[in-house]
């Protein structure tokens, strides 16, 4: 198996949209595609799995307000009993209401900062990783397709100019 | 073009004569004398009731004693002392107390379900206002189904205000205010009789209304020129005069909620308390647009509106949903935690006579649609919708409910047919006069500008 991909340019993401669609309308496999920028509708165009980083959220959020209530519980009516309010009713239930902010606060702390984690993890970054993106023009204004080629060179690069690629290139990959 | 097909046409006025006779049969058996509420709440009463309000005079002593100003009509506080009280002893204002709970009673039934009808035809006026005003590109496909619903602003305000003139004129007893009786004997109402008087009351009512169908007949105005007109000026009008209204509206909007619902209790304050109903009446608004669009879509009708448009209206039910439940809350916990006796009176008696319905309305009107609508895919699925929105439909319902009844009827309340004939004989006139202004005007806005953009719409 060849290890040889083409990287195809494009200056525009609307352009990359459709040129996107096409490639793999020809059944072409794309491997990846590098933006400067989130371009909307492209996962779709691609064909990726829908994410599932929402179902993590969810779950994460839950954990947060299972914190809360515990932390809660523990900190303000079994360790230190605390009289709230001028209520001293030294029972959590009751007391509940003066909790929410607190839940839902650390809902939204656990939701977030864990899913900033998770998504670093499916994404392979973390400090120090050496960049992945081919073309350090993918980080400013230009947009590039990566494809893998097997013995198509010819009808992929007239497929590619078609589409309205700006530059097209055939890279040995290391193994 | 629209035509109101007779099914739903004779369905609507089947609940107009169905919710009359429930009305009806509500006035008529509402007590006429002392004695007949006495006989009403004692034959009802002997069973299980007894323990639970020994329970809350121990509770509330407190309260009553800083009330003793405020007589008895202090309908909170007193409340629990008249019902624990009157086997004992039948203290004779306690009595008349309880007669003019129970004569309120349908009146109150009324009172509710117009203002919960009318409430979602002004939270969709100001909902088409915000897209007017912000020349939203997605919306204009639903521009017609919001402008259906806000037909009903002046039928409904009307009715409203008819029921405050007759408060006004003393033949129900929802605004104690009104009674010179009372603020007689009651010094805080009498330092607020410079606002709440009769006469600037009603002017008030009249003048909102008066504002918010000028608003709503000239946009309409605008957006049927707009389709025949080959420029854009009626577009540039009904921006610049929706701003405006928008102005206008959230003052006038809070005033009114003071003056509405507010002032039935009016010992009692809270500063958001005009967001709050705001909050209410929007996403019931947004709820009866996706819930109208869905409808006309399953008829063939609004073949442009993609689920997008459905998708969108979903975040906004759910956005919304929390938006509310966050100044519910808001306005509950303050009160709650400070526990000032003139301001937790009103949660005590939500807490301890209506505890099913105030925090039911929660689940409904929170939990319900937070869980169900969280989903970004469920949101494109109408079925989805259609249950998430009835059951925020019903649960800004009990939330209206839940504002003016424990004022108005302390803890006689009860769904009855009363309150499902009140129910029923607005939804069948709002069903009426909405689907008929739907067949004035073609569905499709074809003259907006962002006409194409709402078509081509996608997420």
């Amino acid at each position: 198996m060849s290890n040889k991909v083409v990287h195809a340019l494009y200056d525009d993401d609307d352009v990359l949209l459709s040129a996107v669609k096409n490639i793999r309308k020809e059944k072409y496999h794309i491997e990846e595609v590098y933006t400067p920028f989130p371009v909307h509708g492209l996962d779709k165009a691609m064909g990726l799995e829908e994410t599932r980083l929402a179902i993590m959220a969810f779950i994460y959020g839950c954990i947060g307000l299972v914190v809360a209530t515990v932390m809660m519980k523990y900190i303000m009516i079994d360790d230190w009993p605390q009289n709230i309010g001028g209520k001293p009713s030294f029972s959590y239930l009751e007391n509940m209401p003066s909790f929410v902010p607190i839940m839902f606060e650390l809902t939204v702390f656990f939701a977030a900062h864990l899913m900033v984690l998770t998504f670093y993890m499916r994404s392979k970054l973390w400090p120090f990783k050496k960049a992945e993106n081919p073309n350090p023009l993918t980080t400013d204004d230009k947009f590039l397709v990566e494809i893998e080629l097997q013995d198509n060179e010819k009808e992929l690069t007239s497929l590619l100019k078609k589409s309205g690629a700006i530059d097209i290139s055939i890279i040995e990959k290391p193994q | 073009m629209y035509t109101f097909p007779n099914k739903l046409r004779n369905l609507a006025i089947a609940f107009m004569v169905i919710g009359f006779l429930g009305l009806a049969y509500g006035f008529i058996n509402a007590p006429k004398t002392i004695e007949e509420a006495k006989e009403m709440v004692a034959s009802s009463h002997g069973e299980g009731h007894g323990e639970s309000h020994d329970e809350t005079t121990t509770t509330n002593h407190g309260e009553e004693d800083t009330h003793a100003v405020s007589e008895s009509h202090e309908t909170s506080v007193v409340d629990d002392h008249a019902s624990s009280s009157h086997q004992e002893t039948h203290d004779s204002s306690h009595d008349e107390h309880l007669f003019h709970q129970l004569s309120n009673k349908p009146w109150a039934a009324f009172y509710v379900a117009a203002f919960f009808f009318f409430m979602i035809s002004l939270g969709v006026l100001a909902f088409y206002a915000i897209q007017r005003a912000a020349q939203a590109g997605w919306s204009p496909v639903l521009y017609r189904v919001m402008e259906g619903i806000t037909a009903y602003l002046l039928p409904g305000g009307i009715v409203i205000i008819v029921i405050l003139a007759l408060s006004g004129m003393h033949l129900n007893h929802l605004f104690i205010w009104m009674d010179p009786e009372v603020v007689a004997h009651d010094e805080l109402i009498a330092g607020k009789t410079g606002y709440l008087n009769v006469p600037f009351f009603l002017v008030r009512a009249v003048l909102f209304l008066l504002g918010w169908t000028t608003y709503r007949y000239f946009s309409r105005k605008f957006s049927l020129a707009q389709d025949q007109s080959d420029n854009i000026s009626n577009h540039k009008k009904n921006f610049r005069i929706s701003a405006a209204f928008l102005v206008f509206f959230i003052y006038s909007e809070s005033v009114m909620s003071w003056d509405w619902i507010m002032s039935i209790d009016p010992h009692w304050f809270s500063t958001l308390f005009g967001w709050y109903v705001f909050a209410s009446m929007i996403v019931s608004g947004v709820t009866t647009i996706a819930l109208i669009t869905i409808y006309l879509k399953s008829k063939g009708y609004l073949e442009f509106v993609n689920d997008s448009h459905i998708h969108d209206l979903g975040k906004f039910m759910f956005g919304f949903s929390v938006f509310w439940t966050y100044l519910w809350f808001s306005q509950f916990m303050l009160i709650w935690y400070s526990n000032i006796p003139e301001e937790v009176t009103y949660f005590m008696t939500r807490i301890e006579d209506y505890n099913l319905p105030f925090f039911g309305m929660v689940v409904m009107n929170f939990i319900f649609p937070l869980l169900i609508l969280m989903n970004s895919d469920y949101k494109r699925i109408n079925y989805f919708i259609v249950m998430a929105g009835i059951v925020v439909i019903l649960g800004h319902y009990m939330d209206v409910y839940n504002m003016i009844m424990p004022s108005a009827v302390g803890d006689q309340w009860f769904i009855g047919v009363a309150e499902i004939g009140g129910f029923l004989f607005f939804l069948g006139l709002f069903i009426f006069i909405v689907f008929s202004e739907l067949t004035k005007a073609p569905l499709f806005a074809k003259g907006d500008p962002f006409m194409g953009e709402s078509e081509r719409f996608h997420y």
